[in-house]
């Protein structure tokens, strides 16, 4: 593990050491500053917070939002909500699955895309939605999907 | 003290006596498979399930501490249907391998299916097909025959305080594991053995090596020797109905000897000799 | 030259030609009293009203006619066209079906601005409550009638009442907005609108209920809502309202945010405390409740977002003023996020006991496409279904739970005739199987097995004993389950069978999806006729089960389709059926 992510690792700790139940928040930080919980954050963590290292993975892996892998450049978050449902958005996944060559959950080869889908981004209506990273792209059909992934690869 | 009626039978006791409690004492048995008499209840599998009188809801007798002047009725046909349809359910993520189970006829979940006259399959099998770890010379944990009751986590973490085993994942595809990836070797598992011991299934049992015993007692070119530990001597009398507490040295010397070890040496040798210096 | 200018558009529900038909009889009518270059006649798409037959709007008047019949176009231009006076017994009147409470501030005031909220009568219900002490409060919010808005609609008061007779001198006060329901966002939309409100909500409460410190439990997938709550609580903080000595009393309390991380079972009171505490969101047995035993074994009282924000106005109009909303047992309004196949999809706010045709269809103005509405669904995981015949039924929590469904935080998802019920049921079961917290058998694997049967009912391998396995196992989940999840969970399944078995019985036996939903069942065929042999269908096939040339046209080859739809959907001229 390099200095500098220690010296992150290290900062958030000490940001909420002395809350009570910080566990969930300091992941929270980590996720928001290494894209995801690395391994070796997940074992310094437990080691400074004298946390079981089980207690963490328990943790990390009931709850949807923690990711144990690096994310793409761009996460592209199609909504499944009942809304999006309704109006289609399972071919927006299905269409993006064929484009990225990915499955749900997963970072394209060229680490650029990172694909999943999400439960309500909050937006019905504009269903059917996706996000790329915080930008919500609404109304879509299948055929603006191609342009949308493009859009970003081209900015990249 | 708490006044209540179980099945119509008064029942006084305790503040934060249990419903399930409460009806043992009054000899009324309400099924249960993930309660264990020495844990926590973890309230997993839904089998204890009572009703209570004015309620359409079902209570967890396990867990539920009986209030006054309760009314319960531990068994009607639409409660034994539920505890059925669970069993049901249980028995459908469970493999049918009770033949060459080590838990075979000191099986919890087996006991139970036979109690409830289960003859045939209602619902298709599906079982998670996770590999078994064998990776320690003490347990094999085989997640297919896992019911999720949770003892062993308990015992684990809150009363060992080992935490080698964590509950991973959630839904469906929750397990109980090693955290990070890790065998059980790779864990902070001290082998103390609470675990298995605690197993009401064939998902973490002791690493069996009898046929590889028997094979070289069996080969001419080896001599087998033989080491037994203290507590052995007294502890193997109860697997034969002795009296706990039977000395049972001698018988246990001579039945090595038929087996066909060919020298018996006892620990507690070693530990005479540590004490005499 | 052109002095008015008259909107046009037929709001029968289904009728494709009446604005044509109407507008042509106008323009002759126009033409005849010599009118027709003065008023311009124009066919709206959208006139902003609906069900209410040809509806005109003339401009610049500003007059709205409803259900206006061809025998009252003379009427019409010599009356009002002519002379600018308004027909009474035309004009559109709309009822006021929305009454807003809770959402009286969304979009009015800034809702980053603290100052904003007090020039609004904010923070001044925080003062009467210190001022009238907290068995008065209760007492207020009891007679009130007030009830959870987060599903379960348990009696606030009580709720309140029960925490603070619980001994102890440390307390917490939770504030869920963890809001997980696919197709919901009522919460959200309060805490980016109006976070002060919810904040002098959970101030009220806790002192109420003797707490000292407060939580915001926000989903992580909110962020404009974390920060505008943030920023509230640090300007309430800057204000003295938040803190020590909140008002120079003696009340002192803190607020602070703790984020979810997607898991829909932590909107269970238990698992939201597990979470807080830092561990798995897995429910625990009840009791001990969490008015007795909660936060960090203390007692705790957790309200849902909507709850909070209608308490300020409570304590500022008086109990008596709240309790004449709304019906017997439900007081008060409700806001609902109207969705799915609906024209005008979003927030509403309507008083308790309107009725869900008023909802759907002046509210939500029936279905975007047209189409035969056939269901709404109320409660999102844990509710159910309705059907039109019982759109009549005024909104309450009882109500709603007698017709198999619950009130739920608000979601509404209007559907139409495309959307297969059993596919319905099945996304449901599909999420609350996916949010299991996997500790109880019931839940885990009973929901496990029942998306099994509704997997093979949609593909047309089920038979009818397959229907009494889905019964024997939501009676299992209702009954055994330990937390409301697992209990709900099969209520869509059970909804959708009680109103719509048929449906699921033309899957099991004729191996058809009434509407045309479920891919499996369908059959793609190419309509000769139509076809114009151009071959992008047999391009996107990913099977290369369309064989055929530009010359002799093009066909399915049935063996081999996978039933993707990909041919359906590529082709320009309509010539794939599938049925």
């Amino acid at each position: 593990m390099d200095q500098a992510a220690l010296e992150t690792a290290r900062t958030i700790i000490e940001k909420w050491r002395p809350k009570k139940g910080n566990l969930i928040m300091i992941l929270h930080d980590v996720q928001d500053a290494f894209g995801y919980i690395p391994p070796d954050i997940a074992r310094y963590l437990a080691r400074t917070l004298h946390i079981p290292l089980a207690r963490i993975y328990e943790v990390l892996t009931f709850y949807h939002y923690f990711k144990l892998q690096p994310p793409g450049k761009y996460k592209i978050s199609v909504c499944m909500g009942t809304a999006c449902y309704l109006k289609g958005s399972p071919s927006l996944l299905q269409e993006l699955k064929n484009i990225l060559n990915v499955e749900e959950g997963q970072t394209t080869k060229d680490g650029m895309f990172y694909l999943e889908s999400v439960r309500c981004l909050g937006c019905c209506g504009l269903s059917p939605a996706l996000a790329v990273n915080e930008t919500v792209h609404g109304t879509l059909t299948k055929s603006d999907v191609i342009d949308i992934v493009s859009q970003y690869a081209k900015e990249a | 003290m708490i006044i209540a009626t179980i099945n119509g039978i008064p029942v006084h006791v305790a503040e934060g006596t249990t419903i399930l409690e409460a009806a043992r004492q009054v000899q009324v048995k309400i099924p249960t498979l993930c309660h264990h008499p020495d844990l926590p209840p973890t309230a997993a599998c839904g089998i204890c399930i009572v009703k209570v009188q004015g309620s359409n809801k079902m209570l967890r007798a396990c867990c539920t501490p009986i209030e006054e002047g309760m009314n319960i009725l531990t068994h009607d046909p639409e409660i034994v249907e539920v505890r059925r349809t669970v069993l049901e359910l249980i028995l459908s993520n469970h493999p049918n391998d009770c033949l060459k189970c080590g838990r075979n006829q000191s099986c919890e979940l087996q006991n139970l299916a036979a109690a409830f006259g289960i003859r045939e399959e209602l619902f298709p099998k599906f079982i998670s097909g996770i590999p078994k770890d064998d990776s320690t010379n003490a347990f094999v944990i085989d997640p297919d025959k896992c019911i999720h009751c949770g003892r062993c986590i308990e015992i684990c973490q809150e009363l060992q305080q080992v935490w080698a085993l964590s509950f991973l994942g959630r839904g469906f595809s929750s397990r109980f594991a090693p955290a990070a990836g890790m065998r059980l070797v790779e864990s902070p598992c001290v082998e103390c053995g609470q675990c298995s011991s605690h197993c009401p299934t064939g998902a973490i049992f002791e690493l069996d090596e009898t046929v590889k015993v028997w094979q070289k007692l069996q080969d001419p070119d080896n001599y087998c020797v033989v080491q037994i530990a203290p507590s052995v001597r007294v502890a193997i009398g109860e697997a034969f109905g002795m009296p706990p507490g039977t000395n049972m040295t001698g018988k246990l010397y001579t039945v090595l000897r038929r087996l066909g070890f060919k020298a018996v040496f006892d620990t507690s040798f070693a530990a005479d000799v540590t004490v005499m210096e | 030259m052109i002095t008015k200018t008259v909107l046009i558009k037929d709001t029968t529900p289904g009728s494709t030609s009446g604005t044509k038909e109407f507008f042509d009889v106008f323009t002759a009518a126009l033409r005849e009293s010599k009118l027709a270059d003065e008023i311009r006649l124009v066919r709206a798409a959208d006139i902003g009203v609906y069900n209410h037959g040809i509806v005109l709007k003339i401009l610049p008047d500003n007059i709205t006619y409803a259900n206006v019949q061809h025998h009252d176009i003379k009427r019409i231009i010599g009356v009002t066209l002519k002379h600018g006076n308004p027909i009474k017994d035309l004009l559109y009147q709309p009822r006021a079906y929305q009454l807003r409470l809770v959402l009286k501030n969304c979009g009015r005031i800034d809702p980053e601005s603290i100052d904003d909220y007090i020039a609004h009568d904010g923070y001044r219900a925080l003062s009467a409550a210190l001022q009238a002490g907290p068995d008065t409060v209760i007492r207020e919010i009891t007679a009130s009638g007030l009830r959870g808005r987060g599903g379960g609609g348990f009696p606030t008061g009580l709720k309140w009442s029960m925490t603070r007779s619980t001994p102890g001198n440390e307390k917490y006060m939770i504030c869920n907005a963890d809001e997980g329901d696919p197709g919901a966002y009522m919460d959200r939309s309060v805490l980016e609108g109006d976070p002060h409100a919810v904040i002098e909500g959970m101030l009220i409460a806790g002192f109420a209920i003797g707490a000292s410190q407060g939580y915001f439990y926000i989903r992580a997938e909110y962020p404009l809502a974390i920060e505008r709550v943030q920023k509230a609580i640090d300007q309430a903080h800057a204000y003295g309202l938040v803190g020590e000595r909140i008002f120079g009393s003696d009340f002192s309390m803190d607020l602070e945010i703790r984020l979810g991380a997607g898991a829909f079972v932590c909107g269970e009171e238990t698992a939201l405390i597990a979470s807080i505490e830092g561990k798995r969101g897995t429910p625990s047995p009840r009791p001990p409740y969490p008015s007795v035993k909660g936060l960090w074994g203390k007692p705790t009282c957790i309200n849902n977002v909507e709850t909070l924000a209608n308490v300020p106005s409570i304590i500022r109009n008086g109990s008596a003023w709240f309790s004449r909303i709304g019906t017997e047992n439900s007081k008060g309004t409700k806001v609902f996020a109207v969705t799915g196949k609906v024209r005008n999809s979003g927030l509403i706010e309507v008083p308790m006991g309107t009725t869900l045709r008023d909802i759907v269809f002046e509210i939500g103005g029936g279905t975007a496409s047209g189409k035969r509405f056939k269901a709404v669904q109320t409660g999102g995981p844990s509710g159910g279904v309705i059907p039109e015949h019982l759109l009549d039924t005024p909104v309450d929590y009882d109500n709603l739970q007698k017709l198999g469904s619950i009130m739920g935080s608000g979601g509404m998802i209007v559907m139409d005739e495309d959307d297969c019920m059993v596919d319905i049921a099945k996304f449901y079961l599909k999420f609350c199987v996916d949010e299991s917290c996997g500790k109880c058998a019931p839940c885990r694997i009973g929901g496990y097995q029942m998306l099994n049967l509704l997997e093979n009912i949609s593909r047309g391998n089920a038979t009818l004993e397959d229907l009494e396995r889905l019964r024997l196992i939501a009676k299992a989940m209702q009954k055994a389950s330990l937390c409301g999840l697992g209990q709900t969970a099969a209520n869509p399944v059970l909804s959708t069978l009680r109103y719509f078995e048929d449906e699921y019985r033309e899957h099991i036996l004729n191996r058809r999806c009434p509407s045309k939903k479920c891919t499996a069942l369908l059959q793609f065929i190419i309509d000769r006729s139509r076809c114009k042999k151009c071959g992008l269908c047999a391009r996107s096939c990913p099977e290369k089960a369309i064989t055929g040339d530009k010359e002799h046209g093009y066909t399915i080859d049935t063996a081999r389709c996978i039933n993707c739809g990909m041919c359906f959907e590529t082709c320009k001229f309509g010539a794939v059926e599938r049925n």
